[in-house]
């Protein structure tokens, strides 16, 4: 087994605090929503807030570490075997045939991951964080000159939003499954170490 | 939320604080059921001005104005003496005497009746002398006694002499011992207001729904400003004004007060809206932050005001003209109770419908109405609003408030198209409807007062009035709960012009998004079905 060290602490941290807190975001959010009834309106919306505001603090910590460290590097998007991954996804995966991306420490991300998280980082969450704000701070819209906003049109602005991080978070957790063994990603996620077969190229 | 019993009680101590006072009259020691609150400087007991005897109420505000001169002219202004109101918004004349109500409907040719809750003596034609100083009723404003009481229908007089009530009972109404009742005077109370305000519409909780005896002494969970066991308010304290001008019309009523919390001097001097005291951020940083952002759009007693008649008494929620007149073959009218005791038939009257602890219904108010006064075009097609609140959800100075919205049907003149004025009440006069059952003579003989001539063609209207509801202020943990609003069995379900999160989806967007979501969810089920599969297949 070779063992490479991917996923820095903080980064670690960043990811599972990160999963926590959207995940509670969207079971709260859809709650306020009236999707569903389980923690009642006020403490659903007083959950979602807080959970919001940990989340900001979050970001702001994660953006302030991806430029200092320049790993915001692993988010520019490539075309460098972009179509072997489509490929290893439609055929590949299912005969066993070798994955046509190594993850190393400079490139930690295969090209399809760089256009996900990228896509999430550029539009999901920025959508979702300003029209999050903007209805949060509904009280606010006259004094900062927004009156000609509607609440309706920033709900659902943010419902947008939310409905595309529940489709990322679907295809996200069943691309975790996807290592050399469904657990693999995982595990690298929580140790931060990334195990390859010694001689997967042979397998 | 009141059991029968807690309601017996409160007429007992309606009674029974007559009974208290008698004893302590002379003590000025305000007392704490809240009928006296006098911090006088004045002991009235002293004054040989009030001694008496007096004959009448007019002696008694003779007496009064030996020292209050300028009384009589001040009460002259206010609408409790004219009942005749400028309404702001149109420029028409409201008022008691103007306008045509789906109750009893129009004081127009039933004034010795109506009059009993006029602030004056003697008011029981249209020759009544609006310039009379002594015929300023002082006493039935300032009764620290809870004794002084109005007869029925005596024009605003209370009884000189022993008085049969109700007309051919047998029962009597005893003289008011009016030198007492003078010496006993004192700044308003809650049953002073009350006993006009809460009997409005025929009997107790009848008309307002959120007035009623119940908030001479109301618990804590009633009203939590007027209860004795918290603030103890008197009706004054927020409807006070100089010149005994009251404030806080419902003719023209401030629906976003955003002058914010009352400093005199600095404001409009007055106090008869929520953010008069509480300001626009009444919510303390303790509470959801949420809370002060509903402020610009939902008025206070929408949230603070669960419900309406819950101080144990039904109020009128239907009155159904059309039914009067089944008469018994002695020719009484015919009065059926229900299990309850409401009455929900008088052949007076008609058909009644009855509601307690009700849920208001909401609608968008900007502080104006429109009547629909005597002469204005009533078709007969369609529901009658009496008085048309003015609101949109597009105008700043509109918000959500809460109404009881009364229900009823009541005559009108087909051929005029118009409201009817009805001669209702007049003891051995035929055409009074009370009296000889006769519609048509009965519009006849109204409408003739009003000033105009019944076509001959009647026929029934349905109509409803809406009534703000702003009394019975719940304790905080009473008030309305968010989920009550943002659900979707929500109390504003009805209410149109605004998201409401948790009330208002996005049809095809939610259920556009859940296939999309459903089917990437097949889509790596499916993907991670067939790895497994293809997997064991090699292995």
């Amino acid at each position: 087994m070779k063992r490479i060290y991917i996923f820095k602490r903080f980064e670690r941290f960043w990811h599972w605090s990160q999963a926590a807190l959207i995940i509670t975001m969207g079971a709260s959010g859809f709650e306020v929503h009236g999707t569903y009834e389980l923690l009642g309106y006020e403490t659903a919306q007083e959950v979602h807030t807080t959970a919001a505001w940990m989340l900001i603090c979050l970001w702001l910590f994660a953006i302030f570490w991806h430029f200092t460290t320049g790993e915001w590097r692993q988010y520019i998007p490539t075309t460098d075997k972009l179509v072997a991954m489509m490929r290893y996804y439609m055929s590949g995966i299912f005969t066993n045939a070798p994955h046509p991306f190594k993850p190393t420490q400079l490139s930690k991300h295969n090209p399809l991951q760089r256009l996900a998280y990228l896509f999430v980082q550029v539009i999901i969450n920025p959508t979702i964080w300003v029209s999050g704000l903007l209805y949060l701070y509904y009280a606010q819209w006259g004094a900062w000159g927004l009156s000609w906003l509607n609440l309706a049109d920033v709900a659902f602005v943010h419902l947008v939003a939310a409905f595309m991080m529940v489709m990322f978070l679907i295809a996200h957790i069943y691309l975790a499954t996807t290592g050399h063994t469904p657990t693999a990603h995982i595990k690298a996620m929580i140790t931060g170490y990334d195990e390859e077969p010694e001689n997967s190229d042979e397998e | 939320m009141r059991n029968s019993k807690q309601k017996r009680a409160d007429w007992l101590s309606v009674m029974v604080i007559g009974l208290f006072f008698s004893v302590l009259a002379a003590s000025a020691s305000a007392a704490s059921d809240g009928t006296k609150t006098s911090s006088s400087t004045a002991d009235h007991t002293r004054f040989e001005e009030l001694k008496g005897p007096f004959v009448d109420g007019p002696a008694v505000t003779k007496a009064c104005l030996k020292c209050h001169t300028e009384a009589s002219k001040q009460i002259h202004k206010t609408k409790h003496w004219n009942w005749d109101v400028v309404n702001p918004a149109t420029g028409r004349k409201l008022g008691k005497k103007n306008i045509v109500n789906n109750f009893c409907g129009s004081v127009v040719s039933n004034e010795p009746r109506c009059t009993s809750c006029h602030i004056g003596f003697g008011w029981k034609d249209e020759n009544f002398d609006f310039a009379s100083q002594e015929n300023v009723d002082c006493l039935v404003c300032h009764d620290s006694t809870a004794k002084y009481r109005k007869l029925p229908a005596g024009a605003g007089h209370p009884a000189y002499q022993d008085t049969e009530w109700p007309p051919q009972s047998g029962k009597f109404i005893k003289p008011i011992d009016l030198a007492e009742v003078a010496q006993n005077v004192s700044a308003t109370n809650r049953r002073n207001c009350g006993m006009c305000h809460f009997l409005g519409g025929g009997g107790n909780a009848v008309k307002h729904g959120d007035l009623d005896v119940s908030m001479i002494n109301p618990g804590p969970y009633l009203d939590v400003h007027m209860s004795p066991e918290k603030l103890n308010f008197t009706c004054s304290k927020c409807h006070g004004g100089d010149n005994h001008l009251v404030q806080g019309s419902r003719y023209a009523l401030e629906a976003k007060d955003t002058k914010g919390i009352d400093i005199p001097g600095r404001t409009d001097g007055s106090r008869a809206s929520c953010e008069s005291c509480h300001g626009m951020t009444p919510h303390p940083e303790t509470a959801n932050v949420k809370l002060n952002d509903h402020t610009d759009t939902l008025a206070c007693p929408t949230c603070h005001i669960p419900e309406f008649a819950r101080g144990g008494y039904a109020t009128k929620m239907w009155w159904d003209w059309s039914t009067a007149g089944k008469l018994t073959p002695e020719g009484k009218p015919v009065k059926i109770n229900d299990e309850k005791g409401h009455q929900i038939y008088n052949g007076m009257k008609g058909d009644f419908r009855w509601g307690e602890n009700v849920m208001p219904e909401y609608r968008w108010f900007d502080g104006t109405s429109r009547y629909t006064l005597f002469g204005d075009e009533v078709t007969g097609d369609e529901v009658v609003s009496i008085n048309n609140y003015g609101g949109d959800p597009n105008d700043p100075n509109s918000r959500i408030w809460p109404f009881k919205i009364m229900r009823g049907k009541q005559p009108f003149d087909k051929e005029l198209k118009t409201l009817a004025v009805v001669h209702t009440w007049g003891p051995g006069d035929e055409s009074a409807y009370w009296t000889g059952y006769d519609w048509d003579k009965a519009l006849e003989a109204g409408m003739k007062k009003a000033g105009a001539t019944y076509s001959g063609k009647m026929g029934f209207v349905e109509t409803e009035m809406a009534w703000p509801i702003t009394h019975m202020v719940a304790p905080k943990e009473d008030a309305v709960g968010c989920d009550e609003c943002h659900s979707q069995n929500s109390r504003l379900k009805d209410v149109p012009g605004l998201y409401i999160p948790g009330r208002d989806r996005f049809g095809w967007l939610d259920t556009a998004a859940w296939i999309l979501a459903a089917l990437t969810l097949l889509g790596v089920l499916g993907h991670g079905g067939l790895r497994y599969i293809m997997r064991r297949r090699e292995d």
